[in-house]
């Protein structure tokens, strides 16, 4: 049922300055990509045309889930994460491996990643769970949920990917800090100890001897830093210091241009922005996911119910971490772990996902502003 | 609608969580943005100097070495391209794989590939693995070159000798500096793999000829393939060098020598300029400029022949009868003789228990100093050898030259030995024996030279006394000025003898070559006066020269000027075992100063035309 008064008041939560944000974030990692794959003559299409699909592909999906109802989409959280994990088991025996880790389901001539889909899945899931009923008292609180995480975790750990695991703890970290624990320290802890976690894990590292960090290093994580010089994060260090104030101009970034720099329109897409436009340009780039991100803060408290609030929080959180945990470990103050940078990073899983994200999130605003659903 | 599980306060309290999340944000995006401000302002510079040293490597570019012209203008050493491979391991991922991939593919010794790059030196600066590569090596490298990281071909400029052999010991030849040489302070501007003069004026001019190495920058990717480069400061080319040497003389002196060994030194008494300098065996600079493989090394210096030896600076002979000039000088100027005055030579002198045998068994009965140097009779050089004393020979030999280095520009020449009785204290801790003197007397015994004394000896007394330092380079032209810097000729004095004592000796040397012993250099294009001379190798001879091993026949001697009236060629051949000097090296001198006197004046020399376009003297401007 169509109701006018419905679309009309639902039009309006289509929200011009959240929209707006969010594609010249995406515009500024096109722009990344077309210049740090300029001079390559590749093979087929090239980088930036592909990232402008996996975008049209992604506001699809992004009008889709405003238009829906998140109340409905809650229902479909258990099935979806039983497919989920299904696929995340799948990716283990049929994945497609590249740079040594088994990431990809392979679809014909696409392939995507399900632990990118895993990480939204697993906010609504969370959601779900804390707001069908009080769940009061440890049990129900951290540990059930912490259980339904579990499965996830482990899976994507086993790939091995780091960054998602790391994103999977973010996101139950976060959604516990939201609905409250007994001693609220203990979630603001375990936020900070995420955080802080790779801190934590150069000290346990620089302990070990040089066999067993590449034993761990080979089951954890292998397709960075394979000279164990820490030749990535330095030559990323490079490229944004380079940078200084005014950057080097567009396709200017001798870093990447000459492939010093490693994985440029993917996870080091940051460093390649920040070579090519300096602080200037990082400082526009920041300011455009605070602006993102506290609209979307703003949805989650204003949201009408408690599952949009929690909904809203976690996306926004994994958001939030993404951001961090990139930018860091591309500034060299975070030891490096595969996390893309959302919206701007080159990838069709992460993209879609994101943008699917960022369209739940405005869904939620609407659902407030529409008085019949 | 569905209703809200959790109390007001608890969804409150998730107002108050989002705030906390919120100024969490701005602390950790605060965060981000001071290391991001760290990293891009305040150490900006110091990462923008890393970028550049990631994406540049600096590589030399070798200047053009000095081209080197006889006095003609004939081009005797010049540049030619080739292409050297170099590694900069800087780009080599994995050494062993390029090792075996070089050896496959240009079928390259892999020891010495494999030592090459295990040398010591910057990783940063290419190396030269190879050089004078072929056309078709270096293109199959090109096209490997992605295969290859750290491998580039380079165009270079090789240094060729046009005229191969041809006065190869005055060229010389050009090398690697080596790890010796580069400490020294005058190769402080050179590097690992410059090129240097190892021998001859390549050597001695070296300075001038070298050049300054000029910079290219060149950016390369994380493979180390070139992708752009930008040249920092070009090379200088090294400066030119004009020899005084007379190419068609060198060739002509060289021919006559042949597969004999020895040498020809011929130049022009009246400023000292060498025409020719000849010296045999000899070598290919071109081979010796080349890298040579330790085998090849081994066969050249091992050679019975010596043939890196310069004969003409660095031998050292007896000059046996030819020093009988000197001694004539002496014999006047201290008046132990008149020209008049006679010896009478029965074939020997006696002194104390031994009898001096003359050259002649008969002797030649009454003769004064005229003829004593015609027929060049020892006993009357025995004589006044005997009467003047050691001491006083060895201060007309010293002027004349002898005992010293004359100063050529050439590296590692040898002085010989003007003995005396300090001498053979000093060098032998034994006092002279008198009858030493008598040996000394005929350019026997402890006395000896090398030909380009003797070359400079004939034509001090060609000259009437005025000698010169003989000089093989006559001007050097600044190839970026393009100034032509005339090298001046050095006087080294007048010799105190009277013009009658030279005109008296002048004389009975042209008489020694038009019925003396050297009649065969009689000449019907020019007038010549000349000595023989014949040095003795082994002391005890029996029987025939014909029937004596080669390696024990007499040094075959002679030393000659022309024309008679008004000299223009001194000449001293020295023919290794060829026995008499009249009969070997004579027919030499005469052959070299024919083809002087045929040659000389149909061109003038390279410097005079260019004075005489300019009108100025010492320098003019070839622009």
């Amino acid at each position: 049922m169509i109701n006018p008064l419905t679309e009309h008041r639902g039009l309006d939560s289509f929200d011009i300055r959240y929209v707006a944000l969010i594609l010249a974030i995406l515009g500024i990692g096109v722009l990344s990509i077309y210049s740090v794959t300029y001079g390559q003559r590749g093979v087929g299409t090239p980088y930036y045309l592909k990232q402008l699909i996996w975008i049209g592909v992604g506001a699809a999906a992004f009008l889709l889930m405003w238009a829906s109802d998140y109340h409905h989409l809650a229902r479909f959280a258990y099935p979806a994460y039983a497919v989920v994990l299904l696929m995340l088991v799948v990716v283990l025996f049929e994945g497609r491996t590249s740079k040594g880790a088994q990431r990809w389901i392979a679809m014909g001539p696409l392939s995507f990643q399900p632990s990118e889909f895993a990480k939204l899945v697993l906010v609504l899931v969370l959601a779900h769970y804390y707001s069908k009923a009080p769940r009061v008292g440890w049990l129900q609180r951290v540990i059930v949920p912490g259980l339904l995480v579990l499965p996830g975790l482990l899976l994507i750990l086993k790939q091995p990917d780091l960054g998602s695991g790391l994103s999977f703890v973010a996101i139950y970290a976060a959604m516990l800090l939201m609905v409250g624990v007994r001693s609220q320290a203990l979630g603001v802890i375990l936020l900070f100890s995420i955080m802080l976690f790779p801190f934590a894990w150069e000290g346990v590292w620089g302990s070990l001897h040089d066999y067993q960090r590449q034993r761990i290093m080979a089951f954890v994580d292998q397709d960075y830093d394979p000279g164990g010089k820490g030749y990535h994060a330095l030559q990323s260090r490079i490229a944004i210091g380079s940078g200084e104030l005014l950057g080097k101009g567009l396709y200017g970034g001798t870093q990447s241009q000459l492939k010093f720099l490693p994985e440029g329109h993917t996870d080091f897409v940051f460093a390649v922005f920040a070579e090519e436009w300096g602080f200037m340009g990082v400082l526009v780039l920041l300011a455009l996911f605070v602006g993102l991100i506290w609209l979307s803060l703003e949805i989650a408290s204003k949201a009408k119910d408690q599952l949009g609030a929690l909904l809203a929080a976690g996306i926004v959180a994994m958001l939030c971490f993404c951001v961090v945990v990139n930018i860091g470990m591309t500034a060299g103050m975070f030891p490096i772990v595969g996390i893309p940078l959302p919206l701007v990073s080159y990838g069709g899983s992460a993209t879609i996902m994101t943008m699917a994200a960022l369209g739940l999130l405005l869904n939620v605003k609407r659902k407030r502003l529409s008085l019949f659903y | 609608m569905a209703t809200p599980h959790f109390p007001e306060t608890e969804f409150g309290d998730l107002h108050r969580r989002l705030l906390i999340l919120r100024v969490g944000l701005l602390l950790v995006v605060g965060l981000l943005g001071l290391r991001l401000w760290h990293l891009q302002i305040r150490e900006g510079p110091y990462y923008r100097d890393l970028s550049e040293n990631n994406r540049t490597r600096q590589v030399l570019l070798e200047p053009a070495r000095g081209l080197i012209y006889d006095r003609h203008g004939v081009l005797l050493a010049n540049n030619v391209p080739s292409f050297s491979l170099y590694v900069t391991l800087e780009d080599v991922k994995d050494r062993e794989l390029l090792v075996k991939q070089l050896t496959d593919l240009l079928g390259l010794d892999s020891a010495l590939v494999r030592k090459k790059l295990t040398a010591k030196g910057s990783k940063l600066l290419p190396r030269k693995i190879k050089d004078r590569m072929t056309l078709r090596d270096a293109t199959l490298v090109e096209s490997h070159r992605l295969d290859l990281p750290g491998v580039m071909i380079q165009v270079e400029s090789q240094r060729n000798y046009p005229g191969g052999m041809t006065a190869a010991h005055i060229l010389g030849y050009v090398g690697e500096v080596s790890s010796e040489q580069l400490e020294k302070p005058e190769f402080l501007d050179l590097h690992q793999g410059s090129v240097v003069g190892q021998y001859g004026v390549e050597k001695s001019y070296d300075r001038h000829m070298r050049g300054v190495a000029g910079q290219k920058n060149v950016e390369v990717d994380a493979l180390g393939h070139e992708k752009r480069s930008m040249v920092v400061e070009r090379p200088q080319a090294g400066n030119d060098l004009y020899l005084t040497i007379d190419a068609r003389l060198q060739k002509v002196a060289e021919d006559l020598l042949g597969v004999e060994q020895g040498a020809i030194v011929a130049l022009d008494p009246t400023n000292g300029d060498i025409l020719a300098m000849a010296s045999r065996p000899g070598f290919d600079p071109n081979v010796l400029s080349r890298e040579l493989t330790a085998k090849q090394w081994v066969e050249i210096v091992q050679d019975e022949g010596r043939p890196l030896n310069n004969r003409a600076s660095q031998g050292q002979y007896p000059p046996g009868s030819t020093f009988k000039i000197p001694m004539a000088v002496a014999a006047l100027e201290t008046k132990t003789m008149s020209p008049s005055s006679t010896v009478f030579c029965n074939g020997g002198y006696q002194f104390g228990k031994r009898l001096y045998h003359d050259w002649k068994a008969g002797g030649h009965g009454y003769v004064d100093l005229h003829n004593a140097l015609v027929h060049s009779c020892d006993v009357y050089f025995y004589t006044v050898g005997q009467r003047m004393g050691i001491d006083v020979m060895a201060e007309f030999g010293k002027d004349f030259g002898l005992g010293k280095v004359t100063g050529v520009e050439l590296p590692s020449e040898r002085s010989g030995i003007m003995p005396s009785t300090a001498w053979k204290q000093k060098a032998k801790n034994e006092q002279w024996l008198p009858g030493e003197t008598i040996s000394a007397a005929i350019g026997q015994g402890y006395v000896t030279v090398t030909p380009l004394q003797m070359a400079s000896l004939i034509g001090t007394v060609a000259n009437n006394g005025l000698s010169y330092r003989p000089r093989l380079v006559q001007a050097v032209m600044d190839r970026m000025t393009g100034n032509l810097m005339e090298i001046p000729a050095v006087p080294r004095g007048k010799l105190s003898v009277k013009p009658e004592t030279f005109r008296l000796i002048k004389e009975a040397l042209a008489d020694v070559v038009t019925k003396g012993t050297a009649t065969r250099a009689k000449s019907s294009v020019v007038t010549i006066g000349g000595k023989t001379g014949t040095a003795q190798v082994a002391a005890l001879r029996t029987g025939p020269e014909e029937s004596i091993p080669k390696k024990f026949r007499d040094h075959a001697w002679f030393v000659a000027f022309a024309p008679v009236d008004s000299p223009k060629i001194a000449v001293a051949v020295i023919g290794e075992h060829m026995g008499h000097g009249g009969a070997a090296a004579a027919p030499l001198a005469k052959e070299v100063i024919e083809a002087y006197i045929k040659l000389a004046p149909q061109v003038p020399t390279v410097i005079s035309e260019r004075s005489g376009m300019e009108g100025t003297g010492r320098f003019s401007n070839d622009s």
